[in-house]
């Protein structure tokens, strides 16, 4: 079997790898879900049913792709510049613990300075987490991918630690969480019914600002550049630490919002599961995007509907939730491959 | 500093680090042996957690222990598997597929977990490995209890440093393997199939992960609870790099590294009304850093890590 | 019966025939030339022969036996040796380790490591291939890894040896070296197949040459009957006249290079006290063996790295070091010895490629910040048009150019603002005639408009036909230039190998 790289990939075959991926990552888990018993049609409609198939079930699965967009667009730059920040999940909650620090009591303005106040305070809280693994990578060339994933096991540690010691909220009946997020600093709901909030807007907006600085800026340029090929980058002029260490601060800061979005507009408080692994996921969302920061959108909503969907069809019949899980591992060892093909032709010998 | 001397010297101190050190052990060889073929694999932390499901549930379900232990060797090669089939043979990314793998593997065990006991609300226990005294060494005082009177499955780890550094040197298919890691085209230029060593190593390198998982559930405790691994697999990778590819090494950075964490969870007693618990438990993760960052400058990669090998490419 | 012969070969990679139905034969004790311009299909060929490649058509015989495809340990058990271009060595393990590795069962519990010792030292003392076999591979020089590759063959008990441009990175008396060892290996019956597109060591080294043009067998001819001139024409077909220098008076200095010193990231000394002076309508050669500071000098020069200590001057200004945005914004051209690692980025389009170095200037960017790609892509038609770069247009992907065409844009972008200074890092390395005789025409055209050039190659003859003045690289020493006309090729070859040109005699003396 050998591989031979296509001169140029058309966009209708783009576009067509994530529908591949998210076919194939459906085929292969149907194998799980024929051992739960249940017909796999049935499965999957009542998955759809869930995610879709009310005003309910829709706006859940809105609200829920929200701080995917976030984390999906923080990998999807950081990764075109071939920094692989894994770390989306501590950065999250960087982001809502600056956005509790802040939102609770200690600044008062009003809101419609409040909410931007407390998202710019959570993207430079992610953004400022990120500082020391960039830094060491950029002196000392020690791997990113680790001590990212090493820093959120450290932040959701500092988390439990304020949430049960100095910032428990009294008033939670012993529950370990922090006070709620003050009237001004709430992302306002967007519909009467439901949970969906003003957080949709910012992570919409953040796309399209980050589609555009990638696609329209010199900053963009460098950015992928720097991804495709740093010794050209440096070469023609571009200083590639620098455009590294730019890269990780919006990707942490884009991970950040998504805590602050949580925070001030799903939940009102700070609690130690605020994210059940948005960042993981983050990083399913961008490979399902092929990095394209509009393209996180609708992945982000593909993932969201399919835990949205999961829990609903779980209740329904007798298909642990985890499935959710394993639908969102799948899916990022499938778009690897469809992906591939998409640049690769196969020639079997 | 009196406090310290007297946790030094109690054999249950060294007990415990000799406990802890037994899957980082195995995952840190584990993760060396695919590194040094120049692949890297960050699906540790999942074939971790699927070897511990694996071990522990054969074992529930009516297996015996060392059946079990194979089981999940097995299950991690599989997983190596999948890893070597995209990263080798596809040479897609390595960082991607290594993350996607850890996803899967721990989803898929949590998964088969319910599915098999959909309604434990307290975890089943399993009767797990036995610690075995070894005669007249065991009464030496302080080590001799700590060393000597240990699951059959430490005695496998500490076994497997040496056996690992024997297979990497001194034999003709740990040199393919070191030079897969350093110069693909060198082995192929030999007439051996480069990706087939790659992929041995990936599986192999996996099954210890999955048997160092295993160790958690089979040997230091006795049910499989969910995140019970708990980035112990990224601790694996950097102490990799702590130990510059080299398993004595890798050895000795797991013993420093399980030394303090037992040292901190005595210290936690003594210390914990002042100091709140998290802190301690945020150590390792700190250390793994620190670790990573005192050896960077010394770092000697596998000059092919992360380079994907396609035969017959034009270059 | 032939040792080897080839019927009908066929290969195609996509579109292009990179090897079109090659038919050859090769006789025990013999050498054959393989001659060819880069791209012609040579090192495809030899892919083939050693299963890397698999042949779309065509059959491969050795000692009469058809040869299994595909395969590398078919190839090693016919009796077939290679020696890359690119050396299949690895530099962290020893001499040994790389000879050994492959030879023994890949399943056996130990290795016999004395046994092999004990071959080793026996062939290097038989063929004269002296090599420690426990040292680093990183540490040999070039010639001394080109040895440990040919004794990898022998070791295999190779019949057939194919090697590969083996002299691209020799200084000459090495060249010579490893004729004299071509020639005991041959007397003891060992096949040669002699890869090359330098026309005078074909005509001192082989029995017979076959010459590829695109891929396809346009002439084989014995060596004893061939000329230069014959050769010359049967590679390129038609004539391609390379450009030749013509005097010219130099003006004022340019670039002033004073006792520069600089280190590796290893602290190992890659420069040592090297000065030079570089004027307007001037190129001067630097010649020298790859690795002996070439690189450290052009990172220097190129803002990739800073000295340690020195200075360079760079139009009476100081050089702003580790600044390559300032540096070209100064007035310095770079054209990168790698085009791939450092000269362009594949995957982006030919107009992004070519305003890299420009990204903040006002003619590229509105305040520095939104890309004007109108402006940008004008100018990229510009450049296309004015260099002649063959391609679909501004839109299309650079890795998809050839190698020419990819260079021809970074001159386009290096020259674009006409700068004072040049620097030239092997700069027709691995092109086709045409493409060479352009760069060097743009190259001289520049040295006629007003500037001064530093010209890098480790090929003599280019050093000499287009330089005023040569200095030599060696350990990190840069030498005295000298007149190009005036030392003779050996005489340039010792100064390579860090003998002084002056007698022994005076040499000893002094020590």
């Amino acid at each position: 079997m050998q591989f031979e790289a296509r001169p140029s990939v058309s966009i209708l075959r783009a576009g067509l790898a994530p529908i591949a991926a998210v076919a194939a990552t459906l085929a292969l888990c149907s194998v799980l879900i024929m051992w739960t018993g249940t017909p796999v049609l049935n499965a999957y409609y009542l998955l759809f049913k869930g995610a879709f198939g009310s005003t309910f079930a829709i706006n859940e699965t809105l609200t829920r792709s929200i701080p995917l967009i976030f984390t999906g667009l923080a990998v999807a730059v950081a990764f075109r510049s071939k920094f692989y920040n894994i770390g989306g999940e501590g950065q999250f909650y960087a982001g809502a613990l600056a956005a509790t620090y802040f939102g609770t009591g200690l600044v008062h303005l009003p809101p419609l300075l409040m909410v931007p106040f407390l998202m710019i305070c959570g993207a430079v809280a992610g953004g400022a987490l990120l500082i020391v693994p960039v830094l060491l990578k950029t002196r000392l060339k020690v791997d990113e991918v680790v001590t990212t994933l090493l820093l959120n096991f450290i932040v959701i540690l500092f988390v439990s630690y304020l949430i049960e010691g100095p910032w428990r909220d009294p008033m939670a009946m012993g529950w370990p969480q922090a006070a709620s997020i003050i009237d001004e600093g709430v992302l306002p709901p967007l519909l009467a019914k439901g949970r969906l909030h003003m957080g949709l807007f910012f992570a919409l907006a953040a796309s399209v600002l980050v589609w555009a600085m990638m696609k329209f800026t010199v900053l963009g340029y460098e950015i992928k550049a720097v991804g495709f090929n740093a010794g050209a980058a440096e070469f023609s002029g571009i200083r590639v630490n620098r455009i590294v260490i730019y890269t990780a601060l919006i990707s942490g800061g884009l991970a950040g919002l998504a805590g602050v979005s949580e925070v001030a507009g799903l939940k009102g408080y700070l609690t130690r599961d605020l994210s059940p692994g948005f960042g993981y996921t983050g990083i399913a969302v961008a490979m399902l995007a092929q990095l394209h920061p509009i393209g996180v959108i609708p992945a982000a909503l593909f993932l969201s509907a399919v835990y949205v969907g999961a829990d609903a069809m779980s209740r329904a019949v007798n298909i642990p939730t985890y499935i959710a899980d394993v639908l969102v591992g799948v899916s990022v060892l499938a778009i690897l491959v469809s992906v591939m093909l998409t640049r690769y032709k196969i020639r079997w010998r | 500093m009196g406090d310290l001397f007297d946790i030094l010297m109690t054999a249950g101190f060294w007990a415990a680090t000799i406990r802890i050190v037994s899957p980082l052990i195995f995952g840190t060889l584990g993760e060396l042996i695919c590194e040094r073929a120049g692949v890297l694999n960050l699906g540790i932390e999942g074939i971790m957690t699927a070897g511990a499901m694996a071990g522990w549930m054969w074992v529930y379900q009516g297996g015996d222990l060392w059946t079990g232990v194979m089981f999940a060797a097995f299950i991690g090669a599989s997983f190596g598997l999948l890893h070597a089939s995209f990263t080798v043979y596809l040479g897609v990314s390595q960082h991607v597929t290594g993350i996607g793998i850890t996803l899967f593997a721990s989803s898929l065990s949590y998964f088969v977990y319910r599915m098999l006991l959909p309604s434990a609300t307290t975890p089943p226990k399993i009767e797990p490995f036995q610690s075995v005294a070894i005669p007249f060494l065991v009464d030496i005082p302080v080590i001799g209890p700590a060393l000597f009177n240990q699951s059959p499955l430490t005695y496998l780890a500490l076994l497997s440093v040496p056996v690992v550094w024997y297979v990497l040197y001194r034999t003709p298919i740990g040199l393919a393997v070191r030079m897969a890691g350093e110069n693909p085209m060198a082995v192929e230029a030999q007439g051996i199939d480069v990706l087939a060593v790659r992929t041995g190593a990936v599986m192999a390198g996996s099954a210890l992960m999955a048997v160092g998982g295993a160790f958690i559930t089979m040997s230091w405790f006795d049910a499989f609870y969910f995140g019970m691994i708990n980035g112990r697999g990224w601790i694996c990778v950097a102490l990799v790099i702590f130990a510059s590819w080299r398993p004595q090494k890798a050895l000795l950075g797991a013993l420093l590294f399980a030394g303090l964490e037992a040292m901190q969870v005595r210290a936690q007693q003594k210390a914990g009304a002042v100091i709140p618990y998290q802190f301690f438990l945020m150590l390792p993760y700190v250390l793994s850093i620190v670790a990573m960052v005192v050896m960077a400058r010394r770092a000697r990669y596998p000059q092919a890590l992360l380079v994907p090998f396609r035969r017959g490419e034009r270059h | 019966m032939p040792v080897l012969s080839l019927d009908g070969i066929t290969k195609r990679f996509g579109s292009l025939i990179a090897n079109d139905s090659i038919s050859l034969s090769l006789a025990k004790g013999e050498v054959l030339a393989l001659l060819g311009e880069n791209g012609a299909g040579k090192t495809t060929l030899m892919n083939i022969l050693f299963g890397h490649y698999v042949a779309d058509e065509g059959v491969v015989e050795v000692d009469g036996k058809p040869l299994i495809k595909g395969s590398t340990e078919a190839s090693i058990a016919a009796g077939i040796g290679m020696v890359h271009q690119h050396f299949t060595l690895a530099g962290n393990l020893t001499v040994l380790d790389n000879v050994i590795l492959g030879t023994e069962s890949l399943w056996s519990w130990k290795q016999d490591l004395s046994k092999a010792r004990k071959k080793l030292a026996d062939m290097s003392a038989q063929f004269g291939l002296e090599v420690n076999p426990d040292a680093m591979v990183g540490e040999l020089s070039v010639g001394e890894r080109q040895r440990v590759e040919i004794l990898k063959a022998l070791y295999r008990d190779a019949r057939i040896l194919i090697l590969d441009e083996p002299t691209a990175v020799l200084t000459p008396q090495e060249t010579t070296s490893l004729f004299e060892t071509l020639k005991q290996l041959t007397g003891n019956g060992l096949a040669v197949i002699f890869i090359s597109h330098k026309l005078h060591e074909i005509l001192a080294v082989s029995d017979r040459v076959a010459v590829l043009r695109r891929g396809a067998i346009v002439g084989e001819v014995e060596t004893a009957k061939a000329d230069r001139n014959l050769l010359a024409e049967m590679m390129v077909g038609e004539e391609v006249s390379r450009p030749k220098l013509t005097a010219h008076k130099t003006g004022a200095p340019v670039l002033e290079i004073s006792k520069v010193n600089a280190a590796g990231e290893d602290g190992v000394q890659l420069l040592r006290d090297v000065s030079l002076s570089v004027s307007a309508h001037e190129i001067v050669g630097i010649a020298g063996v790859a690795g002996n500071g070439q690189r450290a000098l052009a990172d220097i020069l190129s803002g990739l790295a800073r000295p340690v200590s020195g200075t360079v001057r760079l139009l009476g200004e100081p050089l702003p070091f580790g600044n390559p945005s300032q540096i070209v914004h100064r007035g310095a051209g770079r054209i990168p010895e790698d085009r791939h690692a450092h000269g362009v980025v594949g995957e982006m389009t030919l107009w992004e490629n070519l305003v890299s170095e420009d990204l903040r200037q006002p003619a590229v960017s509105k305040w520095g910040v939104v890309i004007d790609k109108t402006h940008a892509v004008k100018r990229a038609e510009e450049a296309i048009e004015h260099y002649d770069i063959r391609c679909e247009g501004p839109f299309q992907q650079t890795k998809l150019l050839s190698g020419g065409n990819m260079q021809k844009l970074i001159l386009a972008r290096a020259l674009a603002r006409e700068p004072s200074f040049i620097l030239a890092n092997q700069p027709v390395r691995g092109l086709d005639e045409g493409a060479i005789a352009f760069v060097q025409t743009q190259l001289l055209e520049a040295r006629k408009r007003g500037a001064g050039i530093i010209l890098i190659s480790e090929d003599l003859d280019e050093l000499l036909s287009l330089s005023d003045r040569i200095a030599v690289f060696f350990h990190g020493n840069l030498s005295e230039t000298f007149p190009s006309g005036s030392k003779t090729v050996p005489e340039i070859g010792l100064m390579m190998a860090g003998q002084s040109s002056e007698p022994a005699g005076e040499r000893a003396n002094a020590v």
